[in-house]
């Protein structure tokens, strides 16, 4: 009755797609809670440190401010929606509810369902990052034809953000251990990103370090896409995020598979 | 599995684990708790790799072969794993998928398996509000989505009422009916008495006695047994004489049984005779009282 072959692929898309639609079907039920955590919690940030600070600081770089810090937080809702997810989620169903194990007594490998949730997750995360921009034009951010790019660099970035978090799901035993990753990863990413001031009014060592921080890569990007692109830039921005996606699913695959399998 | 061993760390949970499954019947692993039972079955799902030994299940080996081996087996296992804040339906549906159920089967595999599962009025129902019986039995159902060859069933009525125990004995009565070949773990002996058509009898990570139930009762523990009734200090006491004569007993609770006590020619002291159980020989190779 089933349609497995006798030649087995490695990652095969009829497992990627039941991965899916069982993030799909979960998504159904909870779409409301999930997108209101991810989407209303920058847009607040946005609001109040557009208004707060924007009263105090006019303009960055020549950006009237809450312009700014509208495009930087698209970043922001990234990093929230895919990272916390992908933490959370995936703890839960692995070490309290056991769905991987179920999941992974049928045709499915772990390799797959990593791939699966962080593409699912990446993919959600790319729409989730839109909310800050819509906001965004609200408050006179001008309407840009780049900007259609914004939602790839969501998911490029949600992918990564979203394996990282499987990462750090899998290294963890309690929901308490994510504590240390939240304020020990999480904060120092999001807060060294660019989004609410500039970096290049940082210290050189803490600029140098930032180059390493996948969030800023996507903040630039965002910005470029809103305020005109800078290809030679650009591409190295695009790379740097293709670079950490891919290095942080491969360390999600192992040590999930390292978890799950004994 | 021949010669499987595996270990965690210092406990050996496999020890050298022989087990050849015949298509088509039920077989019974029966174990005390922490005889390798469960991690038997993590490796014939590829959710454990064993340190020694070769393993092949449905002509495919493991672990090389597993998601092969995998389509082809559905697992219900000890310990629920379902997506409980999903509908029951949807349960269904998402395994149905991930077994690989061609699209045009899928609605009506999962109607059959929610028939089957006595479940079709609970379809909309979240898992979560299911009584455990009726989890149990959606386990089991969504191990079967898939019209498997092999069913696993790890210690399928733990924990459950008798009520519930017997709807599900009638359930797995029917898979081997239909042609399914169910190996199932048990540490139950009247569970593995009704159902399997063979048991292999496990403690400490290998098979220490193989058969029919009638097989192993004969061979192990005779026609009939005398169980005798005393205080500890008289029953040790016998017991001690029993072992200078070369008779076989087990201690059973509050008495001393007399194993193969149809062969024992008068040397028996007076108490009551009843007929050999697979609990008298499952308690004399493992050394442990069972539920």
């Amino acid at each position: 009755m089933t349609g497995v072959s006798s030649t087995v692929r490695r990652i095969e898309p009829v497992s990627l797609a039941a991965v899916w639609i069982r993030e799909w079907i979960v998504f159904v039920y909870y779409w409301r809670t999930r997108t209101f955590a991810a989407v209303v919690e920058p847009v607040i940030m946005l609001v109040a440190f557009g208004f707060g600070f924007g009263k105090l600081v006019s303009h960055v770089e020549g950006i009237p401010y809450i312009q700014f810090v509208g495009t930087g937080a698209v970043a922001t809702a990234v990093l929230f929606s895919a990272a916390f997810s992908a933490m959370f989620d995936s703890l839960y169903k692995r070490r309290y509810q056991r769905v991987y194990d179920a999941m992974l007594a049928a045709p499915v490998d772990v390799e797959e369902i990593v791939t699966g949730e962080v593409l699912f997750l990446g993919m959600r995360a790319g729409v989730y990052g839109v909310a800050p921009l819509l906001v965004a034009f609200c408050f006179g951010l001008p309407p840009a034809p780049a900007m259609v790019l914004v939602p790839l660099v969501g998911v490029l970035t949600g992918i990564g953000f979203a394996s990282l978090g499987m990462l750090f799901s899998a290294a963890a035993t309690t929901f308490d251990d994510l504590s240390y990753v939240i304020s020990g990863v999480i904060t120092p990413l999001f807060l060294v990103a660019g989004t609410f001031f500039p970096l290049n009014r940082l210290p050189g060592w803490l600029r140098t370090a930032a180059q390493f921080n996948p969030l800023y890569h996507c903040v630039e990007l965002v910005r470029h896409c809103a305020f005109g692109l800078r290809p030679g830039a650009d591409v190295l921005h695009v790379g740097a995020l293709i670079v950490f996606a891919v290095l942080a699913w491969r360390l999600a695959v192992w040590r999930t598979r390292t978890r799950l399998i004994v | 599995m021949r010669g499987v061993v595996k270990a965690f760390g210092a406990v050996r949970a496999l020890d050298g684990l022989d087990l050849v499954v015949p298509s088509g019947i039920c077989y019974g692993l029966l174990g005390p708790n922490g005889a390798g039972k469960s991690t038997a079955m993590r490796i014939l799902t590829g959710q454990a790799v064993a340190d020694a030994g070769s393993v092949e299940v449905l002509g495919h080996q493991l672990p090389a072969e597993s998601k092969l081996a995998r389509a082809r087996m559905g697992v219900s296992p000890q310990d629920s794993n379902l997506d409980v804040d999903l509908r029951v339906r949807d349960v269904l549906s998402v395994f149905a998928r991930l077994y690989r159920v061609p699209a045009g089967d899928r609605a009506g595999a999962v109607e059959r398996a929610l028939v089957l599962a006595g479940l079709s009025a609970r379809a909309q129902d979240r898992a979560v509000t299911l009584s455990g019986g009726m989890q149990r039995r959606l386990l089991i159902a969504r191990a079967l989505i898939h019209d498997p060859d092999l069913v696993l069933l790890d210690e399928p009525t733990v924990g459950l009422d008798p009520q519930v125990r017997h709807e599900l004995w009638s359930l797995i009565l029917s898979l081997r009916e239909h042609g399914a070949t169910v190996l199932m773990s048990t540490h139950y002996i009247e569970e593995a008495e009704r159902l399997a058509d063979r048991v292999a009898i496990v403690a400490s990570g290998r098979v220490v006695a193989e058969g029919t139930p009638d097989e192993l009762i004969r061979a192990h523990a005779g026609r009939e047994v005398l169980d005798v009734h005393g205080s500890v200090a008289e029953l040790r006491s016998l017991a001690d004489r029993a072992r200078a004569d070369g008779l076989a007993t087990r201690q059973s609770g509050p008495a001393l049984t007399y194993l193969h006590a149809d062969e024992a020619d008068g040397r028996l002291p007076a108490g009551r005779r009843r007929r050999a159980t697979l609990e008298d020989v499952f308690v004399n190779l493992t050394g442990d009282y069972v539920e």
